[in-house]
């Protein structure tokens, strides 16, 4: 009856904490071998900045910075993703109308889009264009599958019985949907921070996460490249958890 | 009060396959009327009809004007991550109360709140058939209902039905003679 992607799939494995001591151990190792830390800076020394980092008030707001576009770009990305889907689910025409635009935005590369919206917008606000035009193919393209994976048995029986459309939506197009929107979500916020900061880079806005990792290379600073890079990976994957466990309360409360 | 239900020269063809042909029968108001037999006759043809979920290529269906219809169907059609509970409200428009009781007259007390991808093939197909008769509907229509219940469980699923489809029109589609003696119904069709 109700097949859910993420039951066809083999589940992710988990990454052991062994395992990344084991490669912070090889880090380590090779950065003493090297013994330049312009050339690859060790990971103690790489923590020991991120912690001096960490210490001042400008970090912080910095993380805010481009964490506040990005998210934003992110959920503007999902809801009209949602919304897009959603009609192009209705109305085929829409769905055709539709299809070419999110294969151009897909194979576009985001350098070109980055460049491209710098004539059009600030600086400031890039990442939250480019990060949204990176995730709303992803999420558009996986929830549209989603809803078109509708049980069509389900449908039959809520006609026969003249379930309200608000109750079909909430009792048989989420559950059937969520595991691809959701599945969507997970790969599509890691595209966010990559190519929100790859943007901010790029367009180097004042104060933003970006424009700190660009400063660290231009003045050959290498344990601070890596200690922002830490620290955006850490945001990143923080916000996926954050996000996924929002979306999965969500989910419960709504089918409830 | 709806009378009754005719079904005038219905055709129905899938492909190259002649499902029915010039089909007739008249299904009388508030009695259980049944359609009997085998595999492949067109019985759940004649359901998908009358449920407007397939359209006859020919021949008409009265009667059904502004009819309310709650069915069983030859598959459980559950929602797997709603509870038996859940299932039975989310369709037939029912409270949580009438649903948990009519749920545990079947023998399902005890697992009113467990999903219904965690029930048995027995347990959902009880659940699918509360479904239908709590649905405030004027016309039940029941393919196969019984199937996949043990005799036991069968025989008392079968009693609860018979009490809660008193007045009801009831089409009842099998191929099991002893469930048309069950409802001791003078109106039925044989499909051959």
């Amino acid at each position: 009856m109700m097949r859910s992607i993420t039951q066809d799939k083999p589940r992710k494995k988990k990454i052991a904490w062994w395992s990344i001591l084991v490669w912070l151990a090889v880090w380590q190792v090779a950065a003493m071998a090297i013994g330049e830390p312009l050339l690859l800076a060790s990971p103690i020394q790489v923590i020991g900045t991120l912690a001096s980092l960490a210490g001042t008030a400008a970090f912080y707001s910095e993380v805010l910075f481009s964490f506040v576009r990005i998210a934003a770009g992110f959920f503007l990305a999902a809801v009209a993703a949602v919304i897009l889907a959603s009609e192009a689910f209705r109305h085929s025409a829409f769905e055709s109308l539709v299809e070419p635009l999110m294969r151009i935005i897909r194979s576009i590369p985001v350098a070109s889009f980055i460049i491209l919206v710098l004539v059009w917008i600030s600086s400031r606000n890039l990442s939250i264009m480019i990060s949204f035009l990176i995730v709303l193919p992803v999420i558009y393209s996986s929830t549209l599958e989603g809803l078109k994976q509708t049980d069509s048995q389900l449908l039959e029986m809520a006609s026969v019985f003249r379930v309200k459309q608000s109750s079909r939506i909430r009792y048989i197009y989420i559950p059937e949907a969520f595991p691809y929107f959701r599945s969507a979500c997970s790969v599509s916020l890691g595209l966010a921070w990559k190519s929100g900061i790859a943007a901010e880079v790029i367009g180097m806005p004042l104060g933003s996460m970006g424009e700190r990792l660009y400063q660290a290379k231009i003045f050959l600073d290498t344990p601070a490249l890596l200690a922002w890079t830490v620290a955006i990976v850490l945001v990143s994957y923080g916000f996926e958890k954050l996000v996924l466990l929002l979306l999965d309360l969500v989910r419960r409360r709504v089918e409830r | 009060m709806n009378g009754d239900i005719r079904m005038d020269g219905i055709s129905k063809s899938f492909g190259e396959k002649k499902v029915l042909d010039g089909f007739s029968a008249v299904f009388k108001e508030g009695k259980v009327n049944c359609i009997l037999g085998q595999s492949g006759s067109g019985k759940t043809t004649i359901v998908r009809i009358l449920c407007s979920l397939e359209q006859a290529d020919s021949g008409t269906v009265t009667g059904m004007e502004g009819m309310r219809i709650s069915a069983v169907f030859q598959e459980d059609r559950l929602c797997s991550n709603l509870s038996a509970a859940a299932n039975v409200r989310f369709a037939s428009g029912t409270t949580q109360e009438k649903a948990v009781a009519a749920l545990d007259e079947v023998g399902l007390s005890g697992s009113e709140f467990q999903t219904a991808a965690t029930l048995s093939g027995g347990q959902k197909r009880r659940v699918a058939i509360v479904r239908a008769m709590l649905s405030d509907s004027d016309l039940v229509v029941l393919d196969e209902p019984f199937k996949g219940l043990d005799e036991q469980t069968k025989a008392q699923v079968m009693k609860w039905v018979q009490n809660m489809i008193a007045g009801r029109t009831v089409i009842l589609i099998t191929h099991d003679e002893s469930e048309v003696q069950f409802f001791q119904s003078k109106d039925v069709v044989r499909l051959s």
